[in-house]
């Protein structure tokens, strides 16, 4: 009886979470039929796609692996300019198709490449330090990437960290990437359903890892590290997976976010985009990836909607945040709610109730 | 000459990370969390001496006092409202609140005060040290800024040894749930350590734009994330570590913009930091915490 309901319990997440994700996909394509999608409303596409793949990955590090990472915009970032930097050159010659799916293998790959360099060093620490460290990274590449200027002329490629002119090129030579600036005069790629089926594949991804061996190790890890060390799980090889994958996804979600737009900076990709992201995972609740898509939406759209009060939006943002905050998760607040749903539902549920708490203890 | 000039404006930088990182290390060490808002209350402090001091012409003394009790009772404030009703939740609960107070900081200051930058006029009046027959230049600000830090880590560390709520914090940071039953009223002790951590910050956002004199509502939001950096980096929980951590921080931030590049320094702060962590993973003064099976 117990092991069926484990069975239908992760049954039901991969239901919600298609679900969530179709419906998503279904209303939009239905209100872009009916003509009833504003433009703006149609630039929001591709980064909420992006979100909910970030806020996705950001939970296996978290959720699942329990380990705090404050520089998950650095594995985005690290994604979107590999990716893009091989779309504007070297896919500049090929068939769409194939430039795009390249560049999406090449931002991962590259994503993935950073994530073991991170991860190596990083995951032998733990809790605070580790997310410091995470902070830490990230803020490094941005800067790197903020201060990289890459051209090419006849003789290859050329790299320079302080200007354009110590790049030393022949005066035929084309400027890649400016600084700052970044890589310009990127070819437009914003597919809606490309991005759907990004999430879909993630999804696919990360619910069957959360549910084979290594998931479960994870999740063993993060539960009692001793305790797993114990049975034989190897710490360090499981961190690593958790962290690499999560990495991974984040450079597609980069890849598919700077496609979508003209141009590329650094600076996009700083720590208060990290934070928005964890700030998604741990609205939608740790661990859940139902959640963390919903709260990935939600987070986008509300502080657009919001804009009619353009100068409060991000003051209202930062209540209602702290307001959720502390309805959710405060000890006293809690105890209340569970309090409230006992007075309110019958017998029934109440004792669903107790026996959830017996399961517990 | 050039690199002592160099080294001192360092120091001073340092001393000012000094100060923040004072305050998320006590706030750390006593009530166990990372409070993000920290580097907003420096914000709110330089905002009050810009109000009363640049523009209304006040005593520079009478400016700090009233910067000083104003972030003290926000932060105790803060702490009452965001923070106390979730003592007991997940820690990460309380890092995305703290998260959330920062941003209610920096956009209530928006708000009220617009995003307008406002040039600070230095607080301190004192003529500039030469020295080497005029060769080197120290301002005025530099010397204020490092002895004031220096003073207060002492009083610090002397408050902490030498008097009743001292050792209370000291017992609250062991223990929190031995402590209680000590007789410890421990609410009161982490109010106290807001109060502490943010009378400083106001202190340190004077003087930080004394020095660099421009005030925006984002001000204290880097200078925060650099202080934090530098109590881990001195070992987070150790006031004569955050001290440490935050002079060797504006020295190496100071030099790397001088000799190697200025874009890159704050990469190179952060790269020695993670460098520090991985050979010594509790920091330079940090006590090595033994793990308990």
């Amino acid at each position: 009886m117990a092991k069926q309901k484990k069975i239908s319990k992760a049954a039901r997440t991969y239901l919600t979470s298609f679900i969530l994700v179709g419906g998503f996909w279904g209303a939009i394509e239905a209100v872009k039929l009916s003509g009833g999608l504003s433009s703006k409303a149609a630039g929001l596409l591709i980064p909420v796609c992006a979100y909910i793949m970030m806020a996705i990955s950001l939970n296996l590090v978290v959720g699942f692996l329990g380990e705090l990472s404050l520089g998950h915009a650095a594995f985005m970032s690290a994604g979107a300019f590999a990716g893009v930097f091989f779309y504007n050159t070297a896919g500049a010659g090929m068939p769409e198709g194939a430039a795009i799916v390249l560049a999406f293998l090449i931002g991962g790959l590259a994503a993935g490449i950073f994530g073991v360099i991170v991860g190596v060093p990083v995951l032998r620490l733990s809790g605070d330090y580790l997310a410091i460290v995470t902070l830490a990274f990230g803020e490094i590449l941005k800067n790197v990437l903020n201060s990289l200027y890459i051209g090419a002329d006849s003789a290859g490629l050329h790299f320079s960290l302080k200007d354009q002119f110590s790049l030393n090129m022949e005066p035929t030579g084309k400027v890649l990437m400016k600084g700052a600036m970044g890589i310009t005069g990127i070819r437009k790629f914003s597919v809606f359903s490309v991005g759907i089926l990004l999430i879909a594949l993630t999804l696919l991804f990360v619910l069957n890892l959360m549910n084979s061996r290594a998931g479960r190790a994870i999740t063993a890890i993060r539960d009692d590290d001793i305790a797993a060390r114990s049975i034989g799980i190897n710490l360090t090889k499981y961190k690593l997976m958790a962290f690499v994958s999560s990495a991974v996804i984040a450079g597609f979600a980069g890849v598919l976010y700077a496609l979508n737009f003209a141009s590329l900076v650094a600076k996009k990709f700083d720590y208060n985009l990290s934070i928005n992201i964890l700030v998604m995972v741990v609205l939608g609740g740790m661990g859940s990836i139902p959640g963390a898509i919903i709260a990935a939406v939600v987070l986008t759209v509300l502080p657009e909607l919001l804009r009619g009060f353009s100068q409060y939006r991000m003051f209202i943002y930062s209540i209602v945040l702290i307001i959720m905050m502390l309805f959710n998760r405060a000890p006293a607040f809690v105890m209340w709610r569970q309090r409230m749903a006992l007075k309110f539902r019958s017998g029934k549920a109440g004792s669903e109730k107790e026996d959830a708490g017996k399961k517990k203890g | 000459m050039q690199f002592l000039s160099y080294l001192v404006r360092g120091i001073s930088l340092g001393s000012v990370y000094a100060l923040i990182a004072l305050g998320y290390t006590m706030v750390y060490g006593i009530a166990k969390m990372l409070n993000f808002a920290h580097g907003d209350i420096i914000m709110v402090g330089g905002y009050v001496v810009f109000f009363t001091f640049c523009q209304g012409g006040m005593n520079p003394w009478l400016s700090m006092i009233l910067a000083i009790v104003v972030c003290t009772l926000l932060g105790i404030t803060i702490e009452r409202i965001a923070y106390r009703p979730l003592r007991g939740a997940a820690s990460l609960a309380v890092l995305i609140t703290a998260i959330g107070v920062s941003y209610f900081l920096e956009n209530g200051a928006m708000l009220l005060w617009s995003s307008e930058p406002k040039s600070f006029t230095s607080i301190v009046s004192l003529p500039a040290l030469n020295l080497f027959g005029g060769s080197l230049q120290i301002s005025a600000e530099t010397i204020v800024t490092i002895v004031t830090s220096l003073v207060i880590m002492f009083v610090l560390i002397w408050f902490v040894n030498n008097t009743r709520p001292g050792h209370a914090m000291q017992a609250v940071s062991e223990d929190r749930g031995a402590a209680q039953l000590m007789g410890i009223n421990v609410n009161a002790i982490i109010s106290l350590t807001f109060a502490i951590g943010s009378g400083l910050a106001a202190i340190a956002g004077a003087l930080l734009l004394s020095s660099y004199p421009t005030l925006v509502p984002t001000t204290g939001a880097m200078p925060g994330i650099k202080a934090f950096v530098a109590a881990v980096f001195g070992g987070i929980g150790s006031i004569p570590g955050a001290f440490v951590g935050g002079i060797l921080l504006g020295i190496i931030e100071n030099l790397s913009k001088a000799y190697i590049s200025t874009q890159l320094s704050d990469a190179i702060v952060f790269l020695v930091l993670i460098v520090v962590l991985l050979v010594k993973p509790s920091g330079l003064l940090g006590k090595k915490a033994t793990v308990k099976v």
